[in-house]
């Protein structure tokens, strides 16, 4: 192995439980915030406070965890391409027959039990694009074979976007491009230009956003996602910052936080998760969760770069593209560097369907991990 | 190329994937130390601004008691519904919420909150909710943004309109009122005194307004206490009304337009104060719709004016008495002068009459009081002059007021040659003095000051400033403070003049002109006198005049005479002679007050 000259902190990633307690960890942190922020909701939602149910998606998500990590991922290989077809047939049947809130249609239900397909499309997306290009030919440059992921890719996007679920669009196809620019055909140079202007382009984005009118704003997200409610953007906005800035150098406490507590933030508990914790913790908390998530984005890529096929290495950048795209749009939504789409926080917004095909991805990556020993 | 080395490719642009995530952690870390530790301290403000609230907590009024502890002012409590507009997310979405619960329609709702231009100071919507309302608000409270119950006080006057003129009533500080200095201690929707004793006392009744910080959630919903400043009760008023004399009064004057004023003459207790007509306090307290106020304002018998203090009469006949002191004491007459009454006077060119047409023979001082000979007054005040008039009149208080603890009270007339020049611009002439010395001309006077002449003279000439609170009750500690009898003067008048009058008033009453007045155990003296609203002329028929240009019937009197207890003075507008309208009136106060050994209490 290439392990002469690793610091100790390579060290610690090589652990093989470094993982699982990194992903358990960055949960329960998750879990301490949903439950802070929703324990005045309990009103609303008498029959079983909202922390009690992330620890059952932990849990189950845990399990799926395991499973993955154990379960050869060469038989995933062969059934990606079944998988996302099933997952876009999915997206056809919530498009057509799906249960909506707040006005749009994002739900499948079977029995009590319900779920959002868009969230199993942005993964098994990932694996079949893992799929297409562990086969990639030798000879580079090769545009063509853009053509069929692209086609691939396209309807899921749409169909996305049609619910409508801005937020989850724009990840898809950020996934896709990212996948696209490092596996694909170009030059180094070019691979370099276009990857720092996709780290750019959020930040273009505000200084195209910003010289807009509010109305002009409201008009556009209004017509691009109307759960966001588009007249209390500016509420929310200011809300999530106030919290996350009175949480200062050390936070005020578990039970100090006013602004999640109190509901002046809402949606604590979902897409402010980051807010709460901000505002509990403060600065030092934050400090400490970024980075946790640079740990688990080492490991993660790490995986990649010691994987013994194409599979896994295009895995591991779906993967990251994804979780990484999560993190910088939902934190910078929160800290107002954002206009305000529905994107969650990986491992810490509620949310059962986020929750379990996260942590089955990252399990998938674990067996990577292990198998790289044995193939 | 070979499958292996496109895998290394690949593996090696994975490096970028880590720079990737290393700007998009720093830029975050960035932002995240600009808004926590840069801005941290902005942002922790108005985070405590967010959820912390101050409320101010009314301080309850102080409660008026008559002087055996019977309660005319009182406060009952009072849900009162409030918003505070800044919380409201959606206002249509409340105000249509809101009428279905409290039975207001959305209209109405619109237009108070959209008259409301402090959003961040709550707004009264509805006051004295029913428990129903007040329930039904609770219960679905996490659906009212903004919305909050105030368990308050609404003042409440259980005797409606009895001593109504006395009492005052309250109103709603307005937001132009705040802001000058003697409310400042005062909150929007505190409330003031607008009359009478509310409005005397009112620095003592208000007490002092606490404070609450609480904090809030994002509905504006209160939490939790964070400090609590208790509000100091008012303190009570005990007073020198006695409620079951006031309430006669009141049944007296029921259907007339007049006044009733008692008083005990040995120390200026008011005893009862009745001015009719009269209002409901409890109307006027809760506030009145436009119409309704202009109604009252514009009622040609003016119940808002409190004619014992406010309204000024000539004194008619009663100022006789003021006429024979200056006499007497003056050396002018001796008890035992007489003048012939033909029932004709003659000054100059000009002849004034005696009510009685045929005269009454030769009249000495008592004769001339008993029977109230206007000729000898004629006589006697010509040879006085005017300034001899004015001087002894202002001795016992004519033209200047009595000083009672209530508002607005107007001071009368009292002329004289330097009045008539200051004010008129004229001469006095002699043919005018002729006419004040019965009372009329420019002189006026209150009910009260009548009351305290007569007083005055039950009292052997101590006079006392009339009143009607005679203690205070520190309600923060229970500590009584009494307020002294105020002697405002004595009137230098010898004991043979007193003597003298005395003994004319009780034969008044005995044999006079007021015998309408005499109960069989107990002695009155007292004394009759007409007002004239306008010179009539020669009428040969009282009926023939209309109403609102008949005299007004006087009386004054004090029982018993030889230990004088309470001391009347009784108006009725309209009604012509005093003897045959007031007299009767006085009558009942002071048999009610003398007999009086019935269980005092009332409920």
């Amino acid at each position: 192995m290439n392990g002469e000259g690793k610091s100790s902190l390579g060290n610690v990633l090589e652990w093989q439980f470094g993982l699982p307690v990194l992903i358990l960890t960055i949960s329960g942190l998750g879990i301490l915030s949903i439950y802070s922020a929703s324990q005045n909701l309990s009103s609303n939602f008498s029959w079983a406070p909202l922390y009690l149910k992330q620890i059952t998606w932990v849990v189950i998500g845990g399990l799926v965890f395991l499973f993955m990590s154990a379960y050869d991922y060469h038989r995933l290989l062969q059934y990606s391409y079944v998988l996302y077809v099933i997952s876009l047939f999915l997206l056809v049947v919530v498009f057509f027959d799906g249960r909506s809130t707040r006005g749009a249609q994002r739900w499948l239900a079977i029995g009590s039990f319900s779920f959002q397909p868009s969230e199993v499309a942005k993964v098994t997306l990932v694996m079949m694009l893992a799929r297409y290009f562990s086969t990639w030919p030798s000879s580079p440059g090769v545009l063509y074979r853009l053509i069929i992921p692209t086609v691939l890719m396209f309807p899921g996007f749409l169909l996305i976007l049609l619910q409508p679920d801005l937020g989850t669009a724009i990840t898809y196809l950020f996934v896709f491009l990212a996948v696209i620019l490092l596996v694909g055909p170009w030059t180094r140079s070019l691979t370099i230009g276009f990857f720092s202007i996709l780290m750019v382009l959020p930040f273009l984005w505000k200084w195209l956003w910003t010289p807009l009118r509010a109305y002009q704003k409201e008009r556009i997200l209004a017509f691009l996602d109307p759960t966001l409610d588009p007249m209390g953007q500016g509420y929310q906005a200011l809300q999530s910052k106030i919290a996350i800035g009175s949480g200062q150098l050390s936070g005020q406490g578990l039970y100090g936080a006013t602004q999640s507590q109190l509901q002046f933030l809402p949606d604590g508990y979902t897409d402010f998760a980051f807010a709460v914790f901000a505002e509990q913790w403060g600065f030092l908390g934050v400090v400490f969760l970024l980075f946790l998530y640079y740990l688990l984005f080492m490991m993660i890529i790490g995986i990649g770069e010691r994987a013994k096929d194409l599979f896994g290495v295009v895995l591991v950048i779906g993967i990251t593209a994804m979780l990484g795209f999560c993190l910088l749009v939902n934190i910078s939504m929160t800290v107002g560097l954002l206009p305000i789409v529905g994107i969650p926080l990986p491992l810490m917004s509620y949310g059962g369907t986020t929750l379990i095909m996260t942590f089955a991805v990252l399990g998938v990556l674990l067996n990577i991990k292990r198998r790289r020993f044995f193939s | 190329m070979k499958q292996s080395d496109n895998l290394r490719r690949i593996q090696r642009r994975l490096i970028f994937l880590r720079l990737g995530v290393v700007v998009v952690l720093a830029i975050l870390l960035i932002r995240m130390w600009y808004i926590q530790i840069v801005q941290g301290e902005e942002y922790a403000i108005l985070s405590e601004q967010n959820r912390v609230r101050m409320v101010d907590l009314k301080s309850p009024r102080g409660l008026i008691y008559d002087r055996h502890h019977n309660l005319l002012a009182n406060n009952i409590p009072s849900f009162n519904l409030y918003v505070v507009l800044d919380d409201v997310d959606d206002r249509q979405r409340l105000q249509e919420h809101l009428s279905v619960l409290i039975g207001m329609s959305v209209e109405d709702v619109r237009i108070t909150m959209d008259r409301h231009d402090t959003p961040r100071l709550p707004l009264k919507v509805k006051e004295n909710l029913t428990l129903k309302e007040a329930a039904a608000i609770e219960s679905n409270l996490s659906q009212l943004p903004g919305v909050a119950i105030q368990a308050e006080t609404e003042r409440s006057y259980p005797q409606g309109n009895v001593a109504a003129h006395v009492i005052g009533y309250v109103g709603e500080i307005s937001a132009k009122g705040l802001k000058q200095e003697k409310f400042q201690d005062l909150v929007l929707g505190s409330a003031v005194g607008k009359y009478g004793l509310e409005l005397e006392y009112d620095r003592v009744l208000r007490g002092r307004v606490g404070h609450k910080t609480i904090e809030v959630d994002a509905r504006g919903h209160e939490r939790r206490a964070i400090q609590v400043k208790e509000p100091i009760p008012g303190d009570n008023l005990h007073l020198t009304i006695d409620l079951p004399l006031q309430r006669l009064a009141e049944e007296l004057l029921e259907g007339l337009v007049g006044v009733i004023v008692a008083l005990d003459p040995k120390n200026g207790d008011v005893l009862a104060l009745a001015s009719h007509p009269t209002f409901d306090p409890n109307v006027l307290t809760r506030g009145l719709s436009v119409s309704h106020w202009n109604q009252i304002r514009h009622d040609s018998r003016k119940p808002m004016t409190n004619r014992a203090i406010q309204g000024q009469y000539p004194p008619g006949s009663v100022f006789k008495l003021i006429v024979a002191a200056a006499g007497l004491e003056s050396d002018s007459i001796l008890r035992s002068t007489s003048f012939e009454c033909s029932g004709r006077f003659q000054m100059g060119n000009r002849v004034f009459k005696d009510w009685k047409k045929e005269g009454h023979g030769l009249v000495n001082l008592h004769k001339g009081l008993v029977h109230s000979c206007d000729i000898y007054f004629y006589t006697l005040g010509r040879q006085l002059g005017i300034e001899k008039l004015a001087q002894y009149a202002e001795q016992f208080g004519l033209g200047r007021r009595t000083g009672i603890d209530l508002p607005a009270e107007k001071q009368g007339i009292m002329p004289s040659r330097e009045w008539k020049e200051r004010v008129l611009g004229e001469r006095w002439y002699p043919g005018e003095t002729i006419s004040v010395a019965i009372g009329q001309s420019y002189v006026t006077v209150t009910p009260l000051q009548m009351a305290t002449l007569i007083g005055t003279i039950a009292n052997n000439g101590l006079q006392y400033q009339p009143r009607v609170v005679r203690q205070l009750e520190k309600r923060h500690d229970g500590t009584f403070v009494d307020i002294k009898p105020l002697r405002s003067g004595v009137v230098p008048i010898q004991h043979d003049t007193l003597i003298a009058l005395r003994e004319a008033l009780r034969d008044v009453v005995a044999s006079g002109t007021g015998r309408r007045a005499q109960l069989r155990d107990i002695s009155i003296s007292g004394k009759t006198g007409t007002a004239q609203v306008v010179s009539l002329g020669k009428v040969e028929s009282e009926d023939a005049v209309p109403r609102r240009l008949r005299d007004h019937a006087w009386f004054v009197a004090y029982a018993p005479s030889d230990d004088p207890k309470i001391a009347v003075s009784v108006i009725v507008e309209h009604m012509g002679h005093g003897g045959a309208v007031a007299a009767p009136i006085a009558r009942e106060i002071i048999a009610e007050y003398l007999h009086s050994d019935r269980v005092l209490r009332v409920m």
